[in-house]
């Protein structure tokens, strides 16, 4: 690692960076045999082998299992406003002892409500689909697929999981507040949330909002960096860029996307801490509360919009692109079939990912622009579509004639590419300007965003666990408890969100609190109480799937090496394997990740690890030219 | 046995994974600065907009870094030819106008403030506030500036800098070129927008 080793070729350089961990990761250390690891694993203290890992299959696992805390949490909150929203005039002093002070003369405090509503959105969005998806299949998968020992820097990467968990306990902490967390939706709009006065949940709530925010913005820098490093330093040989698995391509872009959006958030909520603390006007201007005019002159609460929307937009790649590579793979591997159009797969990721930072204000239409530069917006994000069908297409005709084998990840991934179609058409609606002025305050936006990113990147996130559980703990989930768990998730998401695309197109408003004094809506009472027995029914079928998991880990059936007969590298190393991944020498890599069902081939997947000149047989003609 | 010849490693882009963090993480703060500038503009062209005075004493502290930036590049190319002992000076002289720099800085918030444009207050206006704001968050990463150069003249001192270890040199070369561009930049901008 020091720079006093002259002689040390970069990459190794790199993997003698995994610190405390005393492997000797040098090219000697790749004739190890393998006890000598086993031996120096069990020398390991628990507090550094668990808790301070610098080892990217650990840290994977306390991001997978933080995020499934946190989706709990979030899951609790959006039962408890569905509660509200399906029965606002019911009593709930039975909530009183989870609530305590909340629930006042047996109705949820309308405030409160906001915050419920908030902490959801922040805890989904940040927690669990960015940090819980994407931090624990980056971690769990770039390494082990292009063949490296660990991350670039495993400290880094320790470092990234314990700013993650100091951020988690800082939004954790606000839950609990006397005044409550923050309360001005997961956006976190100006005034709302520049004026500690203007609600409740301004006050410290949203201070701790921003702290907690401004730690998790490290922890995914620290992420991200590694992730890309990793990916451009620490390939195995032969592992060119048009051999990787579409995962890790999807990885790579996702964390590109992260290290140029969040330092943009930064900047806002610095600013925003600037605003509430230390009296400077950046966001507000002319503002009249509580009998009092306040002195901030020249702000404009519409920057904030701006800055954030430019993190924002990328923030639902970074939440989705993970899962579309998983996805991808995933189908691949149980459709016994090479993933269609594998080049046109990487070109609709990098298109996605560049139309991500130029779309941003279709999410501001009702701010009053300038019609010319929506118009300009709404074209670019229509622009979106094209990628997006190139890639549903292509998993469609992945399927197409496969010979599939419906594991409980390939439900789920089929699942994903379901709802992704339906609420991908409706963001052709929403990305009409025109139309979206009309619907923007509606549940049809909410039921949109949470088909396209919410349910299918948990989709994503499930496929990706069912089908990794074998590498990341040895053992199998339970399939039968996985179709369970696929069948009422499946049926669950869809009762939930296809009625409210429609209370939505019928002009019912979003963040509403009650309703029940507007008579225009009396019709959806039952539209509303359907909607809320199927969300809260689909979040206790996730406990099927919480049980599945840790039963599995301890109890599970024992996971062969390759038990999906899966052609990527990770399937090439030990059960378990230890830290350093392969107990011998890196495998070389000489073909590209999909060759299932090769013709003229005898067995129906070829690992990338088999040269060519073992497959005379099924060799196509230029393939043959590398042997001769 | 296989005849497919495959080289050693992958070699990415040629650079250490070091350089490639450190360059990654100057892409994030550069999209940090593009967000304060732009929304600078955008912020500027909606109205209710103050002008206001730049300090002449920013001439100075410009001058300061980019005489900085040359010692930093003069103590690289002595490390490249293993004169150690001028390594020590240059690094010395760059952490020397690294901190005038900082202090010139500060001398000139004073200016700022004599010339009535304040960060916060009753009196303060978006576009004050925003010098306050990219000087001072210039001013930070400056600092991790100064505490990485501080390192590599410890380095130098217990022999870790040489002409065959060039890398943390030559990371905390690319580094300071890189805040001082970026302060060029911000003055450039300023003195074109006020």
């Amino acid at each position: 690692m020091d720079t006093n080793k002259p002689n040390l070729s970069p990459a190794v350089d790199a993997q003698g960076g995994i610190g405390a961990v005393p492997v000797p990761h040098t090219e000697h250390a790749d004739h190890l045999h393998h006890d000598e690891h086993d031996h120096e694993h069990h020398d390991q203290h628990w507090l550094w082998k668990y808790v301070f890992s610098q080892d990217h299959k650990m840290i994977a696992r306390q991001f997978l299992i933080t995020g499934m805390l946190w989706a709990i949490i979030g899951g609790t909150l959006s039962s408890l406003f569905r509660l509200q929203l399906g029965w606002p005039e019911a009593t709930l002093d039975w909530l009183k002892p989870l609530l305590g002070h909340w629930i006042d003369a047996g109705k949820l405090n309308p405030e409160f409500y906001l915050a419920l509503v908030t902490m959801h959105g922040t805890i989904m969005v940040f927690f669990v689909l960015t940090a819980g998806l994407s931090g624990t299949f980056s971690n769990f998968l770039i390494p082990l697929q292009v063949g490296a020992r660990d991350m670039a820097s495993g400290f880094m990467n320790m470092l990234s999981y314990w700013f993650f968990f100091l951020s988690s306990v800082v939004m954790f902490w606000s839950l609990f507040l006397e005044t409550g967390p923050a309360s001005a939706g997961w956006t976190i709009y100006p005034p709302l949330s520049a004026l500690p006065q203007a609600m409740p949940g301004s006050g410290a709530g949203m201070t701790m909002w921003l702290v907690s925010m401004a730690l998790f913005i490290v922890s995914q820098l620290l992420g991200g960096v590694n992730y890309v490093t990793t990916v451009i330093n620490l390939r195995t040989r032969g592992m060119s860029m048009s051999k990787l698995p579409l995962t890790i391509w999807a990885f790579f872009l996702t964390a590109i996307l992260g290290i140029l959006s969040f330092p943009v958030l930064f900047s806002a909520a610095l600013l925003l801490i600037f605003d509430r603390s230390f009296g400077t006007s950046f966001f507000l201007s002319d503002i009249y509360i509580a009998g009092q005019a306040l002195s901030n002159q020249g702000g404009s609460p519409v920057l904030f919009q701006h800055l954030f929307w430019f993190l924002g937009h990328p923030e639902v790649y970074i939440v989705i692109m993970p899962a579309m590579g998983m996805v991808s793979e995933v189908l691949a591997t149980n459709a016994r079939k090479p993933i269609f159009g594998y080049r046109a797969m990487i070109g609709s990721l990098i298109g996605i990912s560049l139309l991500s930072f130029v779309v941003w204000a279709h999410h501001m239409f009702v701010t009053g622009m300038n019609p010319f530069l929506g118009s300009v917006f709404m074209f670019l994000t229509l622009i979106i579509a094209v990628p997006s069908g190139v890639k549903v297409f292509n998993w469609l005709a992945t399927l197409w004639r496969g010979n599939i084998r419906f594991s409980a990840a390939m439900l789920f991934a089929i699942g994903f590419v379901s709802l992704f179609i339906s609420g991908g058409l409706t963001g052709i609606i929403l990305g009409n300007a025109t139309l979206d002025i009309q619907m923007h305050n509606t549940y049809f936006v909410v039921a949109h965003f949470h088909l396209v990113m919410g349910s299918s990147a948990f989709f994503g996130l499930f496929c990706g666990v069912y089908h990794w559980f074998p590498k990341m703990f040895g053992r199998m989930m339970d399939e039968k408890l996985g179709y369970i768990h696929f069948w009422l998730t499946f049926a669950g998401v869809y009762l939930v969100f296809m009625p409210m695309h429609y209370v939505g197109i019928a002009g019912f408003p979003r963040r509403y609190y009650a309703w029940t004094g507007f008579d225009a809506f009396s019709q959806f009472a039952d539209m509303n109480k359907f909607i809320s027995v199927a969300a809260i029914l689909a979040f206790f079928a996730q406990f099927v799937f919480v049980f599945n998991f840790f039963y599995s880990i301890f109890r599970g059936r024992r996971a062969t090496e390759n038990p999906w007969n899966s052609t990527t590298l990770e399937w090439t190393t030990p059960i378990e394997p230890g830290h350093g991944n392969w107990p011998g020498e890196i495998p070389a890599v000489y073909r590209w990740p999909y060759d299932y069902s090769k013709p003229g081939s005898e067995a129906d997947f070829i690992p990338q690890t088999v040269p060519y000149s073992q497959t005379q047989s099924s060799n196509l003609p230029y393939e043959q030219e590398v042997v001769d | 046995m296989n005849p497919e010849i495959l080289s050693e490693k992958e070699v990415g882009l040629g650079w250490h994974p070091k350089r490639v963090i450190l360059i990654l993480l100057i892409f994030s703060i550069v999209m940090m600065f593009a967000a304060f500038t732009s929304g600078y503009i955008v912020r500027r062209d909606e109205g209710n907009w103050r002008e206001f005075d730049l300090p002449a004493s920013l001439l100075i502290n410009s001058i300061i870094i980019a005489l900085s930036s040359a010692t930093m590049q003069w103590a690289w190319f002595s490390a490249k030819k293993d004169e150690l002992s001028r390594v020590k000076i240059g690094l010395m002289l760059t952490l020397a106008l690294g901190l005038a720099f900082l202090a010139g800085q500060f001398i000139s918030w004073g200016d700022l403030v004599a010339g009535r444009t304040f960060f916060g207050g009753a009196d303060a206006n978006p576009s004050g506030s925003f010098v306050y704001v990219l000087m001072g968050v210039h001013a930070f990463h400056l600092i991790t500036g100064l505490v990485f150069v501080a390192v590599v003249l410890l380095r130098t001192v217990k022999y870790q800098v040489h002409s065959r270890a060039m890398l943390s040199i030559g990371n905390a070369t690319l580094y300071w070129h890189f805040l001082g561009g970026l302060w060029l930049y911000l003055y450039l901008f300023l003195l074109l927008n006020h």
